[in-house]
């Protein structure tokens, strides 16, 4: 009981440790599992069978790309709908939090939105906008969308009334207060959403490759899959965790340095 | 023309299913380049008073006129100084002062030469670069002060604005504002709870009633000042003065009938 109350961060280089000791004990019971003879190659690879299959890929190309250039393609796509999502959510967020008017009249459509899954999305992304680009960054989009306006718009409900009314009346206008009073007042939030968006972007993205036709790592999913080549399958899963932890730890670096700046400032 | 005229007006805000009166017909003239305090015991509507004129509160019935015309939304002719300063964070002293006058349409360079001209005003010359919290409360609301003045309103609300500083540089902000009002008078609407500021800064006093609000008594405050001649000495010294004493003596009075609330009726 003491114990736990008296629990403290761990330091960064304990945190490194357990990062290492836990995938071992991972990884460890992976292979004890697949080198036991209990199951076959088919049902679950090693993990040294899928490693090795990633450096294969890195070197030899699968499905007519290297594993890198798949990985980004995807990068490619989820940029695009990811940027999109931004691009249109963090306006329209902040414009709710001030006018009322268009809160009341976006709401509920947003809110029955937020509940259909992206992936519910592929069949008519795949019918608007094709199996090219456009398919699979409409399903990233719809994602993304949502933690981009919900995170605006909350922030700007957050924003101190008196900052809105000081501007008004100093003279501004409604679309000079989003700008220069909603817009900074809101960014940790903000970029917080950002964060959560992005993440929910990147897992969109296996089900946007699902309908895209000649690259990316949910391409690679797919084809290992009719291959019958597991260890594909599985390296394709690898690459996909991986690069969604680096995005998730690039975003915390940004959105901590935002918070600091943004929390010295009252 | 900056004549602010109380025509009759009340405001009423829901609470709870039912409505609170906060003003009640309030029938007031403030002339142009007056300078007005209000007080009045808490939740009387001194606040809401400053919020009609500012269009951030419409009136229940009756009109605020300012300058002739109804109003009926925030403009730059009417400044507003918060008690909590209300300084855009993220902003430095020059962008924050110069915030007004961008919405203007005033180009740069005549916007960072009014925003210094301001900062001078108000002995500040040196912070322009700094951000708001790097300054303490009494330099911060310098700076609100120096913003409200930068778009050159003809009426200037203050809402307590130094309700929340400590009681020496309080002192000090005092004569600065009456210096400051002096080198560039303007119709101010003060709202405070302290007696003394009142009588310190005003022309005339308001003392308003408690729930609903209403106007109490006026007492002017001018002619004492002009006949013991409190302009330019310090605080302390005015207050010694024989005409400060009385006067707020008489306001204090005011203030405690309208505390106890059988004879509140009867006082005005």
């Amino acid at each position: 009981m003491a114990d736990s109350l008296a629990r403290t961060a761990p330091s960064r280089r304990e945190l490194a440790m357990l990062w290492v000791v836990g995938a071992v004990v991972f990884f460890g019971l992976w292979q004890l599992v697949a080198g036991s003879g209990l199951v076959t190659r088919l049902v679950l690879p090693s993990p040294v069978d899928v490693v090795t299959a990633c450096l294969r890929m890195i070197v030899q190309p699968f499905a007519g790309d290297t594993l890198q250039d798949h990985v980004l393609a995807s990068l490619g796509r989820w940029g695009l709908g990811f940027s999109l999502a931004a691009v249109i959510g963090v306006p329209l967020g902040l414009a709710m939090g001030h006018w009322r008017l268009l809160d009341d009249m976006v709401s509920p459509v947003f809110e029955a939105y937020r509940y259909v899954a992206p992936l519910a999305w592929v069949p008519f992304a795949a019918l608007w906008f094709g199996t090219g680009i456009g398919g699979p960054t409409m399903v990233i989009f719809a994602g993304a969308f949502a933690p981009c306006l919900v995170n605006a718009y909350r922030g700007a409900q957050l924003v101190e009334r008196q900052l809105t009314e000081a501007a008004q009346t100093l003279g501004a206008g409604g679309p000079r207060i989003v700008r220069e009073v909603l817009l900074p007042g809101a960014l940790p939030s903000i970029v917080s959403g950002l964060r959560v968006s992005a993440g929910l972007a990147w897992q969109s993205l296996v089900g946007a490759e699902l309908i895209v036709v000649s690259s990316g790592v949910g391409f690679v999913l797919v084809q290992g899959q009719s291959n019958l080549s597991p260890e594909i399958v599985m390296s394709a899963m690898l690459a996909v965790g991986v690069v969604g932890l680096l995005i998730d730890i690039a975003l915390r670096a940004a959105e901590r340095r935002v918070r600091r700046r943004w929390g010295q400032k009252q | 023309m900056s004549e602010i005229i109380f025509d009759h007006v009340g405001k009423t805000f829901p609470r709870g299913g039912g409505i609170i009166k906060a003003l009640d017909d309030i029938n007031l003239t403030i002339g142009e380049r007056e300078f007005v305090a209000v007080v009045g015991p808490s939740g009387c509507g001194k606040t809401t008073l400053l919020r009609l004129v500012a269009g951030l509160e419409m009136p229940s019935s009756g009109a605020v006129r300012v300058g002739g015309k109804a109003v009926r939304q925030p403009g730059p002719d009417r400044a507003v100084v918060f008690q909590q300063f209300a300084l855009f964070p993220w902003k430095t002293v020059r962008e924050n002062i110069a915030f007004g006058l961008k919405c203007k349409g005033v180009d740069r360079r005549k916007r960072d030469e009014i925003a210094l001209k301001y900062l001078e005003l108000m002995g500040m010359v040196g912070t322009e670069d700094s951000y708001p919290h790097q300054l303490s409360g009494g330099m911060q609301q310098r700076v609100a002060i120096a913003r409200s003045y930068a778009i050159e309103p003809g009426v200037l609300l203050m809402d307590e604005p130094f309700g929340s500083l400590d009681a020496q540089t309080r002192t000090v902000m005092q004569e600065e504002l009456v210096r400051v009002t002096r080198v560039n008078p303007r119709t101010v609407l003060f709202i405070t709870h302290s007696v003394e500021e009142a009588v310190f800064l005003a022309d005339r006093v308001i003392v308003l009633s408690r729930g609903p609000g209403r106007v109490a008594e006026i007492i002017p405050i001018r002619p004492a000042r002009e006949e013991e001649k409190w302009i330019g000495k310090a605080s302390e010294e005015v207050m010694e003065t024989a005409s400060f004493g009385r006067l707020r003596a008489h306001i204090w009075k005011l203030l405690r009938q309208q505390m106890q609330p059988n004879s509140a009726k009867t006082s005005a």
